[in-house]
């Protein structure tokens, strides 16, 4: 490991002072993804700047939705009675993630920005984009079974490895920063990019900027909300396909309805199409289908050493059939 | 320093700095270097050996402590980070050379071949049943709003951050299940 100066600043316009001012500084929180990519040689800082004691770790209420601290530790938030109850798809999504050590210390602003587990941007010996920029992508031609079939690249093939992020994409979070040019506040769908020409870049954050609180908004359909994540193993394993959905019916219809996968794409994936497809149709397995077809039908499959991805494509339709049979079990069509 | 607290203090140009922590009791100052971590800092500089090293990088559970109370992985907390905390290891657990009701229902019930994960899992299981104590739930937890129910399921996910190359796993529940029964 590379020697790094260490500084715990008491205040956040500190501690985005002293990243900014550094272009190799990063923040450091739990340390679940940094300390690992410190020793793995994928992070090499000049300066850590622990900000562990001074992020919020509040959930606070406000106008009826829920405000969370980015000190908030994945565990506590998972464990609160308002987001068990309101936001059911935030707490499975949290608990199906890592395992309860690891959850412990991982914090609310750390999660989203941990970086891909795609083996060869952590194997330092091996040509990577994300990690070094026109060095070419390991993973074409490589083991593919992690990787993305949506929203690639001829660049950088790699998916996003949180679980929290998924649920935060498909409940309209918002992502509260602050940064050496101000405050800002964005929708969480925006603040992770496609890999596009630039795969070293997996969010839209300039260097120095700090998240500060995450907002979710008060809806009817969070609370009928559930997470669903194909893994390897039954637990502490990342996803090969997860699925976020809420939804509210009303007279027999989907009024309102949001999806996220996971495990698919460089960023959470907002289902959009399929969201249009049920907005306003009867549930039934024929609508869920048209849904799912709708979405993935311009889903690309990766050849690779271990026989490829192609298999991700029916698994994500049918997971997210699956989540949807489950939360209309009582006014589904059959 | 009470637990909990942090104390901020001003940047120090070098890499090293000293640092105050508790480790099962004994109150230590030591000279830490930047790129430490909790487990190397417990195992190469104070001595204590409790904590294991296996896969060093968040994957095994080998290294689990109990940090402020809570189960962390050793391996990747650094150690300045750990200024004014009390750590707990599973030899710290017994108390006036009596063993701790997960040591002693370990032992009866086989929940290790080789040992060389169990004070791990003994800091892991220390941390469950605080975690369980407090209402939290887990992934098996259905629904997730409801109060999780005391059953094998319960533990297995509760207890799958830690890996047994032995595969003691059903000793490792059964001894888990017994100590929380004696709660
Ligand atoms: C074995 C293993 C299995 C795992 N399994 C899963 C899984 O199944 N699902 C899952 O979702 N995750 C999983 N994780 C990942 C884990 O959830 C993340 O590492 C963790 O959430 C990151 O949070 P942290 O607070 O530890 O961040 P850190 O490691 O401290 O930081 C991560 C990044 O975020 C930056 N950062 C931190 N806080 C802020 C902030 N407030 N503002 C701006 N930048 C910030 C840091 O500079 C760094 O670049 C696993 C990890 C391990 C080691
Ligand atoms: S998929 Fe992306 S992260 Fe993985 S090797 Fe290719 S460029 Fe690197
Ligand atoms: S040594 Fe820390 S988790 Fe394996
Ligand atoms: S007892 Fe040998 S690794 Fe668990």
């Amino acid at each position: 490991m590379k020697p790094f100066a260490y500084g715990k600043p008491a205040t956040t316009a500190e501690a985005v002072l002293a990243v900014a001012a550094e272009p190799s500084a990063m923040f450091l929180a739990g340390g679940t993804n940094l300390v690992d990519h410190l020793k793995l040689g994928v992070a090499r800082p000049d300066r850590l700047v622990d900000v562990t004691g001074l992020m919020s770790t509040e959930i606070r209420d406000d106008e009826g939705g829920l405000v969370i601290g980015a000190g908030v530790r994945n565990s506590d938030l998972a464990a609160d009675q308002r987001v068990r109850e309101q936001y059911p798809v935030l707490a499975e999504a949290l608990l199906s993630g890592a395992s309860p050590q690891l959850r412990n210390m991982a914090t609310v602003g750390g999660n989203p920005l941990q970086r891909t587990r795609c083996v060869y941007f952590q194997d330092v010996t091996t040509p990577c984009n994300k990690r070094s920029p026109g060095s070419g992508c390991s993973a074409l031609g490589g083991y593919t079974r992690h990787h993305a079939i949506l929203g690639a690249s001829d660049q950088c093939v790699a998916t996003h490895p949180s679980d929290m992020a998924v649920a935060m994409a498909m409940l309209d979070a918002r992502v509260h920063v602050i940064g050496p040019s101000g405050e800002r506040t964005l929708p969480f769908t925006d603040l992770h990019r496609l890999p596009g020409e630039h795969p070293e870049r997996d969010t839209v954050l300039e260097h120095g900027e700090l998240i500060t609180d995450i907002t979710l908004p008060a809806t009817a359909w969070s609370r009928r909300s559930a997470y669903r994540k194909v893994r390897d193993r039954a637990s502490y394993a990342f996803a090969l396909v997860s699925v976020a959905v809420g939804l509210s019916i009303s007279d027999g219809v989907i009024e309102e309805i949001r999806i996220a996968f996971g495990g698919v794409a460089h960023k959470p994936w907002r289902a959009e199409r399929a969201e249009q497809v049920l907005r306003g149709a009867r549930p039934s397995d024929e609508s869920f289908r048209a849904a799912a077809d709708a979405e993935l039908a311009d889903a690309t499959a990766l050849d690779g050493l271990d026989g490829g991805n192609a298999f991700k494509i029916p698994l994500a339709a049918r997971t997210l059939t699956a989540v949807l049979r489950d939360l209309t079990a009582e006014e589904r069509d059959r | 320093m009470r637990p909990g607290e942090t104390e901020t203090r001003p940047e120090t140009a070098g890499a090293v700095r000293t640092i105050a922590l508790r480790v099962d009791g004994t109150a230590h100052r030591l000279t830490v270097d930047s790129r430490r971590t909790l487990l190397d800092l417990l195992r190469e500089q104070i001595g204590d050996y409790s904590a294991k090293k296996g896969c060093d990088h968040g994957q095994c559970g080998a290294c689990t402590v109990l940090l402020d109370g809570r189960r962390v992985l050793s391996c990747l907390t650094l150690a300045l980070s750990c200024d004014g905390t009390e750590v707990t290891t599973a030899a710290g657990l017994a108390k006036d050379g009596e063993l701790h009701a997960l040591q002693q229902s370990f032992v009866d019930h086989d929940g290790f071949q080789c040992g060389y994960c169990t004070p791990g899992q003994i800091c892991s299981a220390a941390g469950l049943l605080t975690e369980f104590g407090d209402g939290a739930p887990s992934h098996v937890t259905k629904p997730v709003a409801d109060t999780p129910q005391w059953t094998d399921e319960e533990i297995s996910e509760r207890m799958s951050g830690n890996l047994c190359r032995c595969g003691a796993y059903a000793g490792i529940v059964a001894a888990v299940r017994e100590a929380g029964e004696q709660r």
